[in-house]
């Protein structure tokens, strides 16, 4: 008879890295970064007909508290600055939703002298959710995938030294 | 009242600092010496008769070929529904206008945005900064020869055409 099945029936066993990405992933709380219309989306992806709050992801009024920023909307040159800022007020690790063209590439609004041509020349973005504005499903799915990312990831894994990489 | 008969009484007040001619497009406008624009429109607002208590636009245009900035005054009377557009030429090198934020509170704004985009100097004027751009921007975008930075606080404003990738 293996170890495992000695143990009650009331015990689970998981690897320890898999269940911290799981209670990270569950409780993803989003600062509130609404700039332009995609804001508007944003509003309906948090209401009761999608209902993000069903993924653990919460609005926050701080970047304070905060794992994942959604940059919704034109990103102006102006407003950029104060993005980075809000950026790094966020404690680690933390994650960047770009949602829509604007925050993408600066979109229908790229050639404008006041416009960043996309959130990725500040701050780094893990996704990118496509649309003018994206529908809340499309959000949704946004969220879903960056819940796919943190699930992979490995903080308990010693470093690789830096000799033995080398060789 | 109608814009012929307003045009009429600025004409006999103000002399040559009002425009002969009443342009009657979709707006009848006419043109206003820019030094004396300030003296019209407190006329417009202070005569009951008139009675121009809102401004209801104010914006410049950028006229390159006769070197000048032409800023328009949109005004409009609730209590005799009636309106009239006043517009004031200054030269382009050095655009310089009297304030008529004392006449209407919201010119304060309407100037702030002429002067940041367009680089309209306004005398009088109470706060006269950037409203739009950044307080550290560089030059006046709506200018036709403003030439785009290539950028601002180390993030690049060029970005390769995604058709070319």
């Amino acid at each position: 008879m293996s170890l495992i099945n000695s143990v009650p029936e009331t015990l689970v066993t998981a690897k320890l890295d898999d269940v911290l990405n799981w209670t990270r992933k569950s409780s993803v709380w989003y600062m509130l970064f609404g700039l332009a219309c995609c804001a508007i989306e944003m509003m309906q992806t948090g209401g009761p007909r999608s209902d993000l709050d069903r993924f653990g992801a919460v609005p926050r009024a701080t970047p304070r508290v905060s794992d994942l920023i959604i940059v919704s909307g034109t990103l102006t040159l102006k407003m950029a600055l104060r993005t980075k800022l809000l950026y790094e007020q966020m404690p680690d690790p933390k994650y960047v939703i770009s949602m829509g063209s604007c925050a993408n590439c600066g979109g229908l609004f790229q050639l404008a002298y006041s416009v960043c041509d996309g959130v990725d020349k500040v701050i780094p973005v893990d996704v990118y959710v496509p649309g003018c504005p994206p529908r809340p499903e499309a959000l949704t799915e946004g969220l879903l995938k960056l819940q796919e990312k943190i699930q992979q990831e490995r903080w308990l894994v010693r470093a690789p030294d830096a000799d033995t990489a080398a060789a | 009242m109608d814009a012929v008969e307003i045009h009429r009484r600025l004409r006999e007040r103000f002399g040559s600092a009002v425009s002969a001619d009443l342009q009657a497009a979709d707006w009848s406008t006419c043109a206003v010496e820019g030094q004396s624009i300030a003296a019209v429109c407190a006329l417009l607002r202070d005569d009951p008769e008139l009675g121009f208590d809102c401004l209801s636009n104010l914006s410049a245009v950028d006229c390159k070929k006769d070197d000048t900035i032409e800023v328009y005054y949109h005004l409009l009377s609730y209590r005799h529904r009636h309106q009239i557009v006043l517009r004031a030429a200054t030269p382009r090198p050095d655009p310089i206008l009297p304030t008529v934020t004392h006449l209407w509170p919201i010119a304060d704004w309407l100037e702030r945005e002429a002067f940041d985009l367009m680089g309209v100097r306004f005398t009088g004027h109470p706060d006269l900064r950037r409203i739009l751009m950044p307080e550290d921007w560089v030059g006046h975008p709506l200018r036709k020869d403003f030439v785009e930075p290539d950028e601002y606080h180390g993030i690049s404003t060029r970005r390769e055409s995604l058709l070319k990738l």
